[in-house]
């Protein structure tokens, strides 16, 4: 018996999933440069976030067109892949639809007829998409940081669904038993007739070769993922999951800065006072953020879950009123320097040389920073559950407490809040002249 | 009027049910003060017990936070808990939906905990208590409300605003974009102290427009920051003769002759 195949499958198998495996591994670390933050509380609110928004695709719908596309692909992704299951088992030992006699006819050719139907209708959404992508003038897909890598990217994902989708009618189009037995092929036997001219030698080797580039072609676009913003069909889950759960006005309090508040206000503090004898001398905490390590890992799962849909950015005020700052661009950045000190730290040997670059400048710009008015549409946008705006705040903080590079007028602002306790200049023992007015 | 100061009320012996807090704006700005004394007539109309901070009063800090000061904000947030706490405090009302978020959301962490009101939701409860009536002097009138962000997305309050505003008779007329996929009027996250980077329009002239859209009388919203931009847009399409920007407390005192 020739095994050939068989052992070709393993290897390619292998290959494909441990290549996956150890860019899984890299991506894990690099969203570990970021600072802990505890999104361990409140698990059951968490689960349902996920089940809701990840798996049940709750805020892709408010965006109607493009959320129904979504939604077919998305099941189609899904349920198709369930005949993965069944390649893999006969590429490895050299079977033929092994699952046929198990099921029976009727529930196999049900389940091959539905997937079948998906992968149909996947194609449609999909050439929808690409038509949506580069033909329809949408203002969130013609902005500029789609130009060049990102527009491509997303066409890219879309061509190899549309392979992938094609390939998988045409191996069940060309298999001969298959559609001779007549159960399971709703769509594919529009398409065996195409071949029906061929003889059964040439017709079985089209078969081979569509079911081989089929599971070589998942095997390849599952290592894309890395290197494409395709990541959230995986990072959409743990994202949603570790999503912020205060209300959206909240911004988080920094605990380095109450410490040393609370120092300042102590009226029994020793402003003289020696540290202790063999304390270490701390090194003061950095407020704010000027790069992605300053960052927390949430953040920077964020940057990597991304899939740059833009609706952040279309419905982000400064945005849409031509300033510089794209809450989408916000997060495209951040993951592009994050990669950076990623591949940085590999060619380092584990460690991180300076490089003389940051988020802040190199990538995201004060101007960017402070056209944010912190409303949260961005934030509200998101059907995954991104947060620009924490970024945004946390450069912010950056911005003025180490470097007082706040714009001249909101230095004016603080100020006055400092002296008088209002941002105007007035005086605080005026503050309730409005009820004798 | 008639406005006791917690200081006052110490002296007196006596707790007040709620305390005011009027906020920076509402204090100094004129068009805002004029949101701080209507809010006062609808307070003294349901007999509510309040009292304000007064001179004792000053900025929550939520200015310096959005623009990125921590140590300011949390200076004044720590120096503020203090005189909350000290006339222990335990329900606010504000009529600036700024105010409300950091008190209610970023206070606590640094031991400030009240239970804090905006002040549309505090006519709601006392119009549910009976303590308050609102009258439907507004027939028919076409309404459009602004959703200030810090009180919609920011903490989910779409609701009280309209249920009031509802209650004067109004037609309520929607923006394109409202609730939670309301447009900011522009002033947010320390904006409202600094020119706009540069760009192709101002924020509020383009919320403005989607106002104007709705062909409504009258602007009703909820927040002294979002008032002054409204009224900044209105004049800028020089519709002024058309429409007009009130917050939701001058619509029921008016209703009501106060």
């Amino acid at each position: 018996m020739n095994y050939l195949p068989n052992i070709s499958f393993a290897i390619a198998l292998i290959i494909g999933i441990g290549f996956f495996v150890m860019n899984v591994l890299k991506l894990v670390r690099n969203i570990k440069l970021g600072k802990e933050v505890d999104r361990s509380d409140r698990k059951i609110e968490r689960w349902k976030n996920m089940a809701r928004i990840a798996l049940g695709q709750s805020k892709m719908v408010s965006r109607p067109i493009a959320g129904f596309l979504h939604i077919v692909v998305y099941v189609g992704f899904i349920v198709i892949n369930i005949e993965v299951l069944e390649i893999i088992i006969d590429g490895l030992f050299g079977t033929h639809r092994i699952f046929q006699p198990f099921l029976g006819n009727s529930i196999y050719g049900f389940l091959i007829g539905t997937f079948e139907i998906l992968a149909f209708l996947v194609l449609v959404a999909v050439i929808l998409f690409w038509l949506r992508r580069n033909f329809v003038q949408l203002k969130r897909f013609m902005s500029k940081e789609m130009k060049g890598w990102p527009k491509n990217d997303g066409n890219l994902i879309l061509y190899f669904e549309i392979v992938l989708m094609s390939l998988f009618i045409l191996m069940n189009a060309t298999d001969y038993s298959f559609q001779e037995a007549g159960f399971g092929n709703p769509i594919s036997q529009f398409v065996a007739p195409w071949f029906s001219e061929y003889p059964l030698e040439t017709l079985s080797s089209i078969e081979h070769i569509a079911w081989w580039a089929h599971i070589i072609g998942i095997l390849i676009f599952l290592n894309y993922l890395y290197y494409s913003k395709h990541l959230h069909i995986l990072l959409a889950f743990p994202n949603t999951f570790y999503a912020n759960l205060q209300p959206k006005g909240q911004f988080n309090n920094l605990s380095s800065v109450t410490k040393e508040v609370r120092m300042m206000m102590d009226p029994d503090a020793d402003p003289y006072a020696m540290p202790e004898e063999g304390a270490e001398e701390e090194v003061p905490e950095k407020f704010g953020a000027s790069d992605v390590t300053d960052l927390n890992w949430v953040q920077l799962l964020n940057a990597y879950t991304c899939t740059e849909c833009g609706r952040c950015t279309s419905s982000c005020p400064a945005n849409m009123t031509g300033k510089e700052l794209s809450p989408r661009a916000i997060m495209m950045k951040t993951r592009d320097r994050l990669e950076e000190v990623g591949r940085n730290i590999d060619s380092n040997k584990g460690t991180f040389k300076d490089d003389g670059k940051q988020l802040l400048n190199d990538y995201i710009t004060p101007e960017e920073l402070w056209a944010c008015t912190s409303c949260n549409a961005c934030v509200e946008e998101c059907p995954i559950d991104i947060d620009p705006l924490s970024i945004i705040m946390d450069m912010r903080r950056y911005l003025v407490m180490e470097q007082s590079a706040a714009p001249q007028e909101l230095n004016m602002m603080m100020t006055n809040i400092e002296n008088n306790g209002a941002p105007w200049q007035y005086n605080q023992q005026d503050r309730l002249n409005w009820k004798d007015e | 009027m008639n406005v006791p100061t917690m200081a006052e009320m110490l002296s007196q012996g006596k707790e007040p049910e709620v305390l005011f807090w009027v906020g920076a704006a509402g204090s100094y700005d004129d068009r805002a003060k004029k949101i701080t004394r209507a809010f006062v007539k609808l307070l003294h109309k349901a007999n509510v017990d309040f009292a304000v901070l007064g001179t004792e009063e000053s900025s929550t800090g939520d200015a310096a936070k959005r623009a990125g000061n921590e140590f300011l904000f949390q200076m004044q947030a720590i120096s503020n808990i203090e005189i909350l706490n000290s006339y222990n405090v335990k329900t606010i009302v504000c009529t600036d939906p700024h105010s409300f978020n950091t008190l209610k959301n970023e206070y606590p962490e640094l031991g400030g905990n009240y239970e804090v009101y905006h002040h549309t939701q505090y006519i709601k409860k006392l119009v549910e208590q009976g303590r308050l009536e609102i009258k439907k002097s507004l027939k028919g009138k076409q309404v459009t409300y602004h959703d200030p962000c810090y009180l919609g997305r920011g903490n989910g309050v779409y609701e009280s605003p309209r249920d009031i505003i509802r209650k004067l008779g109004v037609n309520l007329k929607e923006m394109k974009q409202h609730k939670n996929r309301a447009l900011c009027c522009g002033a947010g996250g320390a904006q409202m102290f600094k020119d706009a980077e540069k760009g192709d329009k101002e924020i509020n002239i383009l919320r403005t427009e989607q106002a104007l859209e709705t062909n409504a009388k009258i602007i009703a919203t909820g927040c002294p920051y979002c008032n002054t931009m409204m009224t900044d847009g209105v004049k800028f399409h020089e519709k002024e003769s058309q429409i007009i920007v009130k917050d939701i407390a001058e619509l029921i005192a008016e209703a009501d002759n106060l």
